[in-house]
């Protein structure tokens, strides 16, 4: 199960954070910061996935910027790290070559975007035609 | 008001409260068009949790927006109730998402059915009605709603049972799916749908676990996954990883787990790193059902156990923790105590060293007989050593179980009182040497337990004076690092110790009673009247009831002879609570029946069953009833007795030992533990053993002994195999005494003959004895009247009582004929030909000279009998006089008497390599098995230990096959079945009964070998006899 997914820059800069399940507000930071030190200070070479508290954190590089998402023991690894690729090409198809600056002025496509693909911490939808169908149609609507 | 909605997220996110703006966000959803409706259902599902109050305004919107003809806006609606939705209004909108399950537009039913599967997790009682409806999402003619209404499945299936008949359908959809069914657009890097693979096989497991018949109706869809999974990219590998979890969870077979293995292979050899630990983390699952998978990675795992990855390491430590079995443990927990000093995560630290306590308590206890017979000390020394690391590096990180366990261990011991104490005086001489250096660095709960280590056990050792301990003691309760609660565990370690320096504590007691902390205050007070009262000091209960041990009987069952009696007094019985209530519920005219699906109700019954703690059970009990009814669960009513451990007896506690019997592993039953040391004088038997890799290798060989038994490692020629006992006794032959004549047979010729006696038989026995010795061989010719022409002899062999009941049997005694001979033993082919008659045709090695001296020689030889080895001695005179009266005495000497079967044939197994390495003659182990084909073919599929190596193939000759596999039958008694094409089949067995089948193909220059056998070491080691008789050739 997928506990948490966040965007963080190099400078530890949070972009985006989804908690799938209840993190109060005053311990989410705390957690961000361990989590950012935790992937920053791991080598290129290292494997994509660190052993943080229960959780076991996947995180994958693009750029400056880090997509890291913690999952349960019992979730397999590298189908959360190859989904975080179908992420960034579904954010990759909206928003045609996005960059760290898309997503910070549109939380809230990327949000409505994410909230298609994960719910409840499992994955429900990995067709990218289908994950964009609805921001597609708002955006239609909200222009005419 | 959505750029401010949007704002007001990104202030959450980075950590600020903006809890004002949660009301507007709810607004925003009530009010606001298309695009603001839909930030402001994100902003609520990013403020508001679950239980928030403010989610109850947000019903109405919903349930108008679900009713809503626009699409999008309904979708809107389902997507927020799929994520936070009140527990409670779930009955408001529940028939309107039911009705969407049929509607025409896929989205929707997809989301209408991720809806329900939310309210499923919620609140799971509420949607048991629409089941049947699930099974139709399922099969949606849409994959996505099919695909959301799988998570509701793996849900479901935690509880199989009811669902196997739907085994089927996954089978078919995952089929579809493999043979590119979807549209296109699932695909992902052309794999097609690759986490819709990953959902359906983590079903498959689920049903198939431990179901023979459900298995059976997946192996093909998972040989097919297995195969189509070939393509090189990392969502693959991820699908195979899933595939390998489920050939390993289901119902087994071997064709199967044999690719599995194979693709775990291909993950842990892999330079990618992050397959090299997936492949570490499918190993840790696998060694769980089948160890010996760890043996074929042993050496990737030394490397990874190296690897400078954090990550790595871990999972490689996980693994090991996985196969650790009795001999193996101490390298291990060596391994971990490393990475722990180096680690400074606290989370690792945590649970790592909960499980090197969890080890290090499993295996003192669990294998009594090396304790009592190899090495007790050793393992001592090395629990509380390990202990002592576990203490001080894990420190106060350390639950409180640790600590609790390890006292508990201490205190309660094994059946044996003996081995307790060396434990405990062992516990007691380390913490002496600890507290005596520097302690202001141990942590608390380290101090606590060797504080209470020291006032329950100080007294066994009784080199140390009580002084010097009370010194110690106190001496920590002056350091300013103690806590006050350790100080009371110190305090009541000094109350226990006798005969203490009265003036010393009592000026301590005067000090700590004026303390702040009152529990200190109290221990302190009692202290000083205990010091002060010498009468009171003799009440003083020498066995100290351990408290860690207290175990609470919830039931009472003490009190059922009280309660019986009560009742036949005519007292009405005892109602729990919640039943009391339900009668009076149903009394009333009014009952709460239409509202009793709604929640408030359930809950409110639910938290009265939920208050049956102790305490409440105790007072209600003592007023009447009957107290067994009472740990009960709620809902069934039948007295429940058994179950019930009787704690508590008329005269208080019973102080219970609990069986201190852990788990005894499969494959630890090998014979010895082992040591690094030993793993240092073991030879690595591969092809070319790298100077570099030596250390790795041993250390290989001394974290894999055991495991599987039949690996290569316990057959790395053990030449430090248990060391044979000789014992030399020379003890005179009565007949000697008799022979006033010439004393021809010289002392010094007949002891440095015995050696050679002694290793030729140790050698040539293994069958019978682990150990034969002679103890006793002098032979005292006498010259004699002469009157015979013949010469007799008499062998005597005579058995000494301790000969083990197993081993009775074995024993073939040949009691020769007179022989009339004058050979000179030089010409040892002939003495063959002195064989008895029914034993001329067995087959026989070579025979041996033994010692001989101017007088006799002595010689022997050994047969082989299809159920036994004999041993034929050959005693021959050397001289032109006639002897009479020759006396042999054979003793055997068992070395190990209580010796299981299982660890005797293991024992056996090492032995003969020792003989092998000796003598290089297989022939004492097995006899050649005759099989056809046809039985050969049954048999094959029944064994289920096997091993695969390439052989060298003998090309010198016209058919290498052929040659090959005549020369391994001459050199290792083998029976070649059939030779099919450029495949052989071979067979042989053991003594002991124990089939080995081989399968030999001819593939290139080399040969391939398989050997099956239903015993876990033997495959290997034929195979190595195999290699060394090629090599040989």
């Amino acid at each position: 199960m997928i506990k948490f997914l966040l965007m963080v820059n190099k400078q530890g800069q949070t972009r985006l954070s989804k908690y799938y399940e209840q993190v109060e507000l005053g311990k989410r930071a705390a957690l961000e910061a361990d989590v950012v030190r935790g992937c920053l200070a791991r080598r290129k070479e290292e494997c994509s996935f660190v052993e943080y508290k229960d959780y076991k954190l996947v995180y994958r590089q693009y750029a400056a910027l880090f997509i890291v998402v913690g999952i349960t023991e019992n979730e397999n690894e590298l189908s959360i790290y190859e989904l975080v690729h179908n992420f960034v090409e579904v954010l990759d198809k909206y928003f045609s070559r996005v960059s760290e600056l898309d997503i910070m002025f549109n939380l809230d496509k990327v949000h409505i975007i994410l909230d298609e693909m994960i719910l409840n911490g499992h994955i429900v939808e990995t067709n990218k035609n289908r994950i964009l169908a609805p921001l597609l149609a708002l955006d239609k609507m909200a222009e005419s | 008001m959505r750029e401010i909605m949007v704002r007001a997220m990104y202030c959450e996110m980075l950590g600020y409260d903006a809890s004002f703006t949660y009301i507007h966000a709810i607004k925003l959803a009530q009010q606001g068009g298309v695009l603001e409706k839909r930030v402001g259902y994100l902003a609520v599902s990013l403020f508001l949790n679950e239980g928030h109050e403010l989610l109850l305004l947000l019903v109405n919107t919903v349930l108008k927006d679900l009713q809503s003809t626009n699409l999008i806006e309904v979708c809107m609606a389902l997507t927020v109730v799929a994520q936070v939705f009140p527990k409670d209004m779930i009955p408001a909108v529940l028939p309107l998402v039911e009705d969407k399950l049929s509607h025409p537009k896929e989205i929707i039913r997809r989301k209408a059915v991720l809806a329900l599967y939310k309210f499923y997790l919620i609140a799971p009682n509420q949607v048991q009605h629409i089941h049947a409806k699930f099974c139709k999402a399922l099969s949606d003619k849409d994959p996505g709603v099919m695909a959301s209404s799988l998570h509701i499945y793996l849900q479901l299936i935690r509880s199989p049972d009811s669902y196997k008949d739907l085994t089927g359908s996954f089978v078919t959809i995952l089929k579809q799916v493999l043979g590119g069914k979807l549209p296109v657009d699932f695909n992902y890097h052309s794999v097609p749908a690759p986490w819709l693979q990953i959902q359906l096989l983590r079903i498959l497991s689920l049903l198939g676990k431990e179901d023979q018949s459900t298995s059976e109706l997946m192996y093909e869809v998972l040989d097919e996954s297995l195969r189509r999974a070939e393509m090189n990219h990392n969502i693959t590998y991820a699908i195979l990883y899933e595939c390998v979890k489920a050939v390993y969870t289901i119902h087994p077979k071997a064709e199967l787990l044999e690719k599995a293995a194979r693709c775990i292979g291909n993950f842990v050899l892999s330079p990618k790193i992050n397959l090299k630990y997936l492949g570490l983390k499918a190993l840790t699952y696998v060694v769980q059902h089948d160890a010996k998978l760890a043996l074929q990675h042993q050496m990737t795992i030394i490397e990874c156990l190296d690897h400078s990855d954090f990550t790595i390491k871990r999972e490689t430590l996980e693994l090991l923790f996985r196969i650790t079995n009795a001999q193996n443990v101490t390298v291990i927990v060596e391994k971990m105590l490393d990475f722990l000093r180096s680690c400074n995560d606290e989370h690792t630290i945590i649970h790592l060293i909960g499980k090197v306590a969890e080890l290090a308590e499993k295996y003192p206890f669990n294998k009594p007989e090396f304790m009592n017979t190899l090495l007790p000390m050793k393992y001592n020394s090395w629990f509380i050593q390990t202990m002592n690391d576990v203490f001080s590096i894990g420190g106060d990180l350390l639950q409180q179980d640790d600590p609790n366990n390890f006292l508990r261990l201490l205190a309660e011991g094994s059946e044996s009182k003996e081995e307790d104490d060396q434990l405990r005086l062992y516990a007691v001489e380390s913490y002496l040497t600890v507290l005596k250096g520097h302690t202001s660095h141990l942590p608390q709960c380290f101090l606590q337990v060797m504080s209470w280590v020291l006032g329950e056990y100080a007294h066994l050792q009784e080199s140390v004076d009580r002084r010097e301990v009370i010194r110690l003691l106190t001496q920590l309760l002056d350091q300013r690092s103690v806590s006050s609660e350790t100080r009371v565990w110190i305090l009541s370690a000094l109350t226990k110790i006798p005969e203490g320096q009265t003036d010393l504590i009592l000026d301590l007691a005067e000090s700590l009673s004026s303390s702040q902390d009152t529990v200190l205050r109290q221990q302190a007070q009692e202290l000083r009247h205990l010091s002060q009262d010498s009468q009171l000091r003799e009440f003083k209960p020498v066995a100290v009831v351990c408290v860690f041990s207290s175990q609470v009987d919830s039931s009472l069952s003490f009190l059922d002879g009280f309660v019986s009696e009560a009742l036949a007094a005519g007292a009405a019985p005892y109602k729990p609570p919640h039943q009391r209530q339900e009668e009076l519920c149903e009394d009333r005219a009014l009952n709460l029946e239409p509202y009793s699906f709604s929640l408030p109700v359930s809950l409110s019954s639910c938290s009265i069953t939920d208050r049956q703690s102790p305490t409440l059970l105790s007072v209600s009990s003592g007023l009447s009833g009957n107290s067994a009814e009472l740990s009960q669960k709620a809902g069934s009513s039948t007295l429940i007795l058994e179950g019930v451990k009787r704690v508590w007896g008329k005269d208080g506690y019973l102080p219970q030992k609990e069986a201190t019997a852990p788990p005894v592993d499969e494959p630890s039953a090998a014979v010895q533990p082992a040591s690094q040391q030993e793993a240092a004088e073991r030879i690595e038997p591969r092809p070319e053993p790298s100077t570099q890799n030596q250390d790795k290798q041993q250390l290989a060989s001394s974290l894999f002994v055991g495991l599987g038994v039949g690996s290569s490692v316990s057959l790395l020629g053990k030449s430090e195999a248990p060391p044979p006992r000789f014992r030399k006794k020379p003890r005179p032959h009565e007949s000697s005494s008799s022979s006033g004549t010439s004393k021809r047979s010289s002392d010094s010729s007949s002891r440095s003959s015995r050696n050679t006696t002694d290793s030729f038989l140790y050698g040539s026995f293994p069958e019978e004895e682990p150990a034969t010795s002679i103890s006793t061989f002098d032979h005292t010719p006498k010259s004699t009247t002469a009157n015979g022409l013949s010469q007799n002899k008499d062998t005597k062999e005579d058995r000494h009582a301790n000969t083990s009941q197993i081993l009775g049997g074995d024993m073939v005694i040949v009691r020769p004929s007179t022989i009339q001979d004058k050979h000179p033993p030089s010409v040892s082919s002939d003495l063959t030909a002195l064989l008895p008659a029914d034993l001329k045709d067995l087959p026989h090695s070579d025979v041996i000279s033994l010692t001989s001296d101017p007088s006799l020689s002595l010689s022997s030889c050994r047969l082989f009998r299809d159920e036994a080895l004999l041993l034929v001695i050959f005693i021959s005179n050397c001289t032109e006089t006639v002897i009479k009266d020759v006396a042999v005495q054979l003793t055997l000497k068992h070395k190990h008497q209580q010796m299981t079967l299982k660890n005797f044939f293991l024992l056996q197994v090492f032995e003969f390599m020792r003989l092998i390495l000796m003598n290089s003659i297989l022939s004492v182990t097995h006899r050649p098995l005759v099989v056809t084909t046809e039985e050969y073919g049954k048999l094959w599929l029944s064994l289920s230990h096997d091993v695969k190596q390439n052989l060298k193939l003998l090309t010198d000759a016209g058919d290498p096959l052929r040659t090959t596999l005549n020369a391994l039958k001459d050199a290792l008694q083998l029976h070649v079945v059939d030779i099919i094409g450029s495949e052989g089949i071979v067979a042989c067995r053991l003594l002991s009964g124990a089939p080995c089948l081989l399968h030999c193909r001819v593939n290139g220059a080399a040969l391939a070998m398989w050997l099956r056998s239903p015993h876990p070491a033997l495959p290997d080691f034929i195979l190595y006899h195999c290699q060394r008789a090629l090599a040989h050739h």
